[in-house]
Parts: C-alpha cells; sequence; structure tokens
C-alpha cells in the first residue's frame, strides 16, 4: 500500500460558472457520502454485537468506499477538465479540509444518539440499523434513476452500486423488524433511534442548485422527486417493525453545503491521520 | 499495421495464459470462468489491452487478480500489455461458466441462483428466516444436497458469498450470492 502524497493545492472552481462545475459537485456528493458511511460502518470492525454482524458491517462498508472509490475517479477526470489539474481519489479522501466534503450529515453522526455536553455513550446498533435502513432505501431509489444519467460513467457507476444497495437494504430493513418487533428494550431503541435520525432526511430531499443544475443537464436527479417511493418503502418495513413513523419536522442540516456538525472532525481525523502524517509512506 | 495473423495468434495466447489464472480468493475457478476477464485487444499502439470487470465495487482482490494476469502474460513472453477496467455491462453471477458452477459446488460453494429478474423485482420480504427453507428457490447444500437450508448470515467470507447451513447434514457452508 501507498500513502498518497500531498497533492498540489487544487484550483478554485467559484469562479466557474455553475452550470459548467454541477456535473462535479454533484458526483462528488454522492461519493463523499458513500465515503463517509463506509467509514462510520467501519467502526464496528471488531466490534460488532455478533460475528455475524461483524462481518456485514465489514461487507457493506466495503462496498460503500468501494462505490466512493468509482465516484471519485469519475471526479478527478471532471475536475481535470475544468482545471487542467486530475485529482486522484486519495486527494479527495485524505487532503480536503472538512469543509470541502459534501455528504450529508445523517452519515457522519455517531452510532449513538444525542448527548448533551461531553457526555459519552458506546455505539448503539440501533442507531446503526436504522441510518443504514433510511439511507439504503433512499439510494435504491436514486442509484436505480442515476442508471440513465447522460454521464455515462455515473450511469455505470449506478448500475454496479444499486446490486449492493439492494442486498444492504435488504440486510437494514430486516434488522429493523428483527429488532422493532423484537423486546419491548429493542423495540424502545429502535423507536428512539429512528426519532433521532429520522429529522436528518430532510437535508436529502431538500433542492438547491447543484441538483437542479445537474437534473437539468440529464445527469443528476432531483432526489424530492423519488421521495414517494421512498416513503412507500418505510411505511412498508415500519408496520411490519411495529415502530410509528416520528412526525415530520423543519430541522435540514447542511452537510451537502460544507457546514458539518460537531462529529465530523473526529471522523476526519480518524480517517486522515495516517495519510496526513506519513505523506507518501508505503506499507 | 500489424500482421493479422501474428496478431490473433498473440490474442489466442493471452488467452490460454490467462485462462490459467485463478480467482486469488476461489482457486478452483479461473478469472475468465467467473466472468471478470471480459476481452484480450490488440491495441493498435502494438500492446495488449486486458478488460476486466470488477466483481463489487470494493472487492479487494481486484489488485491481486491485476498482479496475477501481468506475471501470466509476462511468464508468456506476449510482449506489452495494460489492463483496462470496464463498468458497464455491470458483472453479474449469471455470467459464471456451468463448469466453474459444478467446481464451485465439489469445493463446497453452494453456486448462485439465477439473477436475471429485472431490477426491483426483489421484493423485501420479512418471513422468517426458517420459513423458507424447502421453498423452491431454496439454495442446495453443496454436500448433501438437500435444500432443507437457512441462511445464517446475508454476508459471510468475501463480499460476494453469504453463509447458510444445512438443516439435514448439519453443515454451514458458503453460498455465492445472485448479483
Amino acid at each position: 500500500m501507498t500513502a498518497s502524497p500531498q497533492p498540489a493545492v487544487p484550483a478554485s472552481l467559484d469562479h466557474l460558472p455553475p452550470a459548467r462545475t454541477a456535473a462535479l459537485r454533484y458526483v462528488l456528493r454522492l461519493a463523499d457520502n458513500a465515503l463517509i458511511l463506509g467509514q462510520r460502518n467501519a467502526e464496528w470492525c471488531g466490534h460488532g454485537p455478533v460475528l455475524e454482524e461483524d462481518i456485514a458491517l465489514a461487507n457493506i462498508s466495503l462496498d460503500l468506499i468501494g462505490q466512493a472509490r468509482l465516484l471519485y475517479g469519475r471526479a478527478g477526470e471532471l475536475e481535470g477538465e475544468l482545471t487542467g489539474l486530475p485529482r486522484h481519489e486519495d486527494d479527495y479522501a485524505y487532503w480536503r479540509a472538512e469543509r470541502d466534503f459534501r455528504n450529508w450529515t445523517l452519515l457522519e453522526l455517531p452510532h449513538r444518539g444525542p448527548l448533551a455536553g461531553n457526555a459519552a455513550a458506546g455505539r448503539d446498533y440501533a442507531v446503526t440499523i436504522v441510518r443504514n435502513f433510511l439511507y439504503s432505501a433512499l439510494m435504491v431509489e436514486l442509484w436505480q434513476a442515476l442508471q440513465d444519467s447522460r454521464d455515462e460513467q455515473l450511469a455505470a457507476i449506478a448500475a454496479k452500486a444499486i446490486k449492493e444497495t439492494r442486498y444492504h437494504l435488504h440486510h437494514a430493513a430486516g434488522w429493523m423488524v428483527r429488532l422493532g418487533d423484537g423486546t419491548e428494550a429493542s423495540h424502545a431503541r429502535m423507536q428512539r433511534a429512528l426519532e433521532h435520525l429520522l429529522p436528518y432526511m430532510n437535508e436529502c430531499f431538500a433542492q438547491d442548485a447543484v441538483e437542479s443544475e445537474a437534473a437539468a443537464q440529464g445527469i443528476g436527479v432531483v432526489t424530492a422527486t423519488l421521495r414517494p417511493a421512498w416513503d412507500a418503502t418505510v411505511a412498508e418495513t415500519l408496520e411490519a417493525a411495529t415502530l410509528s413513523l416520528p412526525p415530520a419536522t423543519g430541522f435540514v442540516s447542511t452537510g451537502k453545503h460544507g457546514v458539518h456538525s460537531e462529529h465530523m472532525s473526529y471522523l476526519l481525523g480518524e480517517m486522515q491521520g495516517l495519510a496526513r502524517a506519513h505523506p507518501g509512506a508505503q506499507w | 499495421m500489424h500482421n493479422d495473423g501474428a496478431t490473433s495468434g498473440r490474442v489466442a495466447r493471452a488467452w490460454a495464459a490467462l485462462e490459467a489464472v485463478p480467482d486469488p480468493e476461489i482457486p478452483v475457478v479461473s478469472i475468465r470462468e467467473l466472468g471478470i476477464l471480459r476481452e484480450v485487444v490488440a491495441a493498435p499502439d502494438g500492446v495488449l489491452e486486458i478488460v476486466i470487470t470488477p466483481t463489487y465495487s470494493g472487492c479487494p482482490a481486484m489488485s491481486q487478480i491485476g498482479e496475477d494476469i501481468g506475471q501470466a502474460l509476462d511468464r508468456a513472453g506476449l510482449g506489452p500489455w495494460r489492463l483496462r477496467t470496464a463498468l458497464a455491462p455491470a458483472w453479474t453471477t449469471d455470467w459464471i461458466t456451468p463448469a466453474a458452477r459444478e467446481r464451485l459446488r465439489a469445493f463446497g460453494i453452494a453456486p448462485p441462483g439465477q439473477c436475471s429478474a429485472p431490477a426491483g423485482a426483489q421484493p423485501l420480504r420479512f418471513v422468517p428466516r426458517a420459513a423458507r427453507a424447502g421453498a423452491p428457490d431454496a439454495v442446495a447444500c453443496p454436500r448433501c444436497g438437500s435444500v432443507h437450508t437457512h441462511e445464517i448470515s446475508r454476508f459471510a467470507s468475501t463480499a460476494c458469498k453469504a453463509l447458510y447451513r444445512c438443516l439435514d447434514c448439519r453443515e454451514p457452508f458458503d453460498y455465492f450470492k445472485p448479483y
């Protein structure tokens, strides 16, 4: 293995018209989503509640990080076309600052519910499962739609990713039901996790200029149009899981604009530390 | 332009050399039989272009497969080569040849069922796992052939396999997931 050397300072894209950068920004969001959730789920590696789930989470992470690599590969080409400076997948993963990551806030949250101040708590598998369920249920629809993207590479990545994401959804939905319709304690934890995480889904459906422009160019999809299908999956699963849908809230998180929760810097610190301490190291 | 006969001979020798490259994780089958090796093309610049497709997006064996391909070509003295990774069409277990399926079974891995079901045609099912044992789509135990089996875990030793158990001979086994 080789740690990537520190890349040249990326050229700013801000002077370019939004129509020209929309594809790159859109692909980077997808890539960041996959990488950050992959990094989070990998925290269970060696710590899973049972051996099978330890392996399952590691496998899911592998899929997500694989998807991120393919997406960063495409983003690197798109950036090269814009700036003359193509980027490597490692440039994106290891050498960008927190503000440059454009993942949904949902995906960077720790595996536990909200805590006051500097209170500490262990990981809660209910949070892990509910998040994977909410995300996979949406990504199944999004990858399905992106198979028709005018960006041929993005369409090809979507055609691969959807197979994996369907499997992730089956895994998460199965545990939604086993834990939701399980004991009193497991039901209560699942319901709490749902109430904690559901408001963060608002960000996924909030349309903005990047998404509108990518959709107008036939490259991306307006996620809000996938909402009915996602709602149906959620309703069907929650019913089987005897969980109730928390009331809608107006809260909209801002990770996709680069404004993250307080948890993001810790995640990046762990993920980027080695590559930054030893640029170009081989092992 | 190259001599056509020499070029096609070189491509044929490359196929023959690559026939012997096994999958690093399932050594009883070759990368061609798994459908990972897609094409061998003599590019106009005189380089042999080997086209491979990844199984899973994050399959950790892909870099090893690339190295194995390079070694096989170099050993056969086939001259300059390069790898090209093609994502489309997306790899599917339906490409695994019948002979390879039989060898997977003999090796103790239940081969994948057909997965030609159209996109989205896999409904979420919440039935208890044991209730599906013996169903028409049940997975046959690679040791005793019983379809009285059930899934222990959707994920197993590698990304491409799930973990099952036979309820008759009681042996656990890997199932190559339809993908």
